[in-house]
């Protein structure tokens, strides 16, 4: 009985095993399919970019404007406008992160915060260009590269709040316990301590945030709206980058197509040295730490 | 170094021990602790002698630790922990609300099971507790980093890299550095919760001696789930199971001649 019993068993065993291995075989497969999917796609866009990008790409528009056939301006109203949203959203959405993490960690009240967030995280960016034009400007009688710079912080906010919350939630609980222990009181054991173990993380967090808003249009469209000549005057509409190749694409003159291309190409690369950037940020602390 | 250690335990006359515990430096009088409602601590009465190292051991989950976190309450960070009773520190019950929080912790320092240096460096490590209390320059700190570092043990190893991270320290060097930095802050007593758990037997038998040679300074309570260790390292030993104490006397008497069944029992390793 025994004798048979074991050669059951070896055959059932071998039979699931053999079941497994296919059923592993064929979810590799899928997987692979989409990631040869998902990275032709991208090859593409980044190949096509790059060829009609780098043939239009000549120094004379790092000198002119946009009504001249440059992107001076335009370069210069996107880093503007960019900062501008990450001035604005970076204090608060840290402080709100170390809110949630610290001291609304076991709450329900937290929780709800959260989930709010989730949901700013994931809002149509033209919704968010919306609010910030019947907030700012529809008063002002004025589109301005100030009402962009909101609405670009906009969109930031909710990426710095979840990475500060994520990357403090991170940082061990032991660690707050030890500096607890020596007295010294949360806040202080917040800032000079957390912030230090949670930096990298968070300064990741910014960056990828920087390089969102960074290729962002549509809440612009509606808030700087678009400028053909020099301006860096906050209350005034300015150019920026994805407007301008939002613009010109849609023109039927080559040479304005050409310069689409360029700033396509001249955000990609800007949005690829900031995540380069970010990542080596992360790997160096890692380094570090081991 | 052990069996010195033993010898020096078995050594000290009864008379001496006694004395030791007529003047407490912290007593548990009715000690219950809740997490979230649920019982943990059972009306605990301990004594904790001055100047001696006293042991709190049993299985896990006998709330050994759980103890231990009352004598700095540093469970109050948490939401739904409760104690209830009194733990008297020199007379005075730091349970009471009014006892100010950040006295309390200045007299009683901690270490906890993993190290964890604050990510600064080694010489900011130390004076970061000291700067809360005193303003001291430049020169006077030098001097009290300098003296942590040597009660520490980690004074020779680490004189020479202060300004480095003091996460380039090994496992046992960083317990040593918050050993250091619960000292430098000049406590009465130092609470050490399980201080050598993640520790290789070396870097254990450094933190033992180190226990040993604090003692002539301040109160210590070890908590351990180690019972050589216990044996080794304290004066006194509390058996605890199931949140009550069961046992407590000098550990030389619970280890040789323990008085309960159940203590018996888990020293020899019937369960536990």
């Amino acid at each position: 009985m025994d004798a048979r019993d074991g050669i059951a068993a070896t055959r059932v065993a071998e039979r699931m095993y053999r079941r497994r291995s296919f059923t592993n075989a064929i979810a590799l497969g899928f997987a692979g399919i989409a990631t040869l999917l998902g990275l032709f796609f991208l090859s593409w866009i980044l190949w096509t970019t790059i060829q009609r990008g780098s043939s239009a790409i000549h120094p004379a528009i790092f000198r002119k404007m946009t009504l001249e056939g440059g992107l001076l301006n335009a370069i210069v109203g996107t880093v503007l406008l960019s900062f501008m949203g990450i001035a604005i959203a970076t204090p608060i959405g840290v402080a709100a992160g170390t809110y949630l993490s610290e001291y609304a960690k076991l709450r329900k009240f937290g929780e709800a915060i959260r989930f709010l967030n989730d949901i700013l995280l994931s809002a149509p960016s033209i919704v968010l260009g919306m609010f910030v034009y019947t907030l700012i400007v529809m008063p002002a009688h004025s589109s301005s590269a100030l009402a962009g710079g909101v609405a670009l912080a906009l969109i930031a906010l909710p990426v710095i709040v979840r990475t500060s919350d994520e990357m403090l939630r991170l940082v061990p609980g032991a660690m707050r316990e030890a500096a607890l222990s020596l007295g010294v009181p949360q806040w202080k054991v917040t800032v000079q301590v957390l912030y230090r173990s949670a930096l990298p993380g968070i300064t990741t967090g910014v960056l990828l945030a920087l390089a969102r808003i960074a290729g962002e249009t549509a809440p612009l469209l509606f808030t700087a709206a678009s400028n053909f000549y020099w301006s860096v005057n906050p209350t005034k509409p300015i150019a920026s980058l994805p407007v301008a190749v939002f613009n010109f694409a849609s023109q039927a003159d080559d040479a304005q197509i050409a310069l689409a291309w360029a700033g396509a190409l001249l955000i990609t690369l800007f949005v690829l040295l900031l995540s380069v950037l970010a990542r080596g940020i992360l790997l160096r602390n890692k380094v570090a730490h081991e | 170094m052990n069996d010195s250690r033993l010898a020096v335990a078995t050594a000290m006359p009864p008379m001496q021990a006694a004395a030791a515990l007529n003047k407490p430096k912290m007593s548990a009088r009715g000690l219950t602790f809740f997490y979230s409602g649920h019982e943990a601590l059972h009306g605990i009465d301990l004594d904790i002698a001055e100047g001696k190292v006293t042991a709190l051991i049993g299985p896990s989950g006998c709330g050994k630790s759980t103890l231990l976190r009352i004598f700095n309450r540093i469970y109050s960070i948490y939401p739904g922990q409760e104690a209830r009773g009194q733990v008297l520190l020199d007379g005075e019950d730091i349970l009471d609300p009014r006892y100010s929080l950040n006295r309390l912790r200045a007299k009683v320092g901690m270490v906890f099971q993993k190290p964890v240096p604050f990510p600064m460096s080694i010489y900011d490590n130390i004076a970061y507790g000291i700067r809360h209390y005193e303003k001291l320059s430049r020169a006077e700190m030098d001097v009290r980093v300098e003296q942590a570092l040597r009660q520490g043990a980690l004074w020779d190893e680490a004189k020479d890299k202060l300004k480095r991270s003091a996460l380039g320290l090994s496992g046992g060097q960083q317990q040593r550095l918050c050993i250091a930095r619960a000292v430098a802050l000049r406590p009465e007593v130092i609470l050490l919760d399980e201080p050598t758990s993640a520790l290789d037997p070396i870097a254990t038998g450094k933190i033992e001696q180190l226990v040993a040679e604090l003692k002539s300074e301040f109160t210590i309570t070890i908590v351990t789930h180690n019972m050589q260790q216990a044996a080794r390292v304290s004066d006194y030993t509390a058996f605890m199971y199931l949140g009550e104490l069961i046992e407590f006397g000098q550990t030389q008497t619970m280890f040789t001649n323990p008085g309960k069944r159940q203590t018996e029992d888990y020293i020899t390793g019937r369960f536990g």
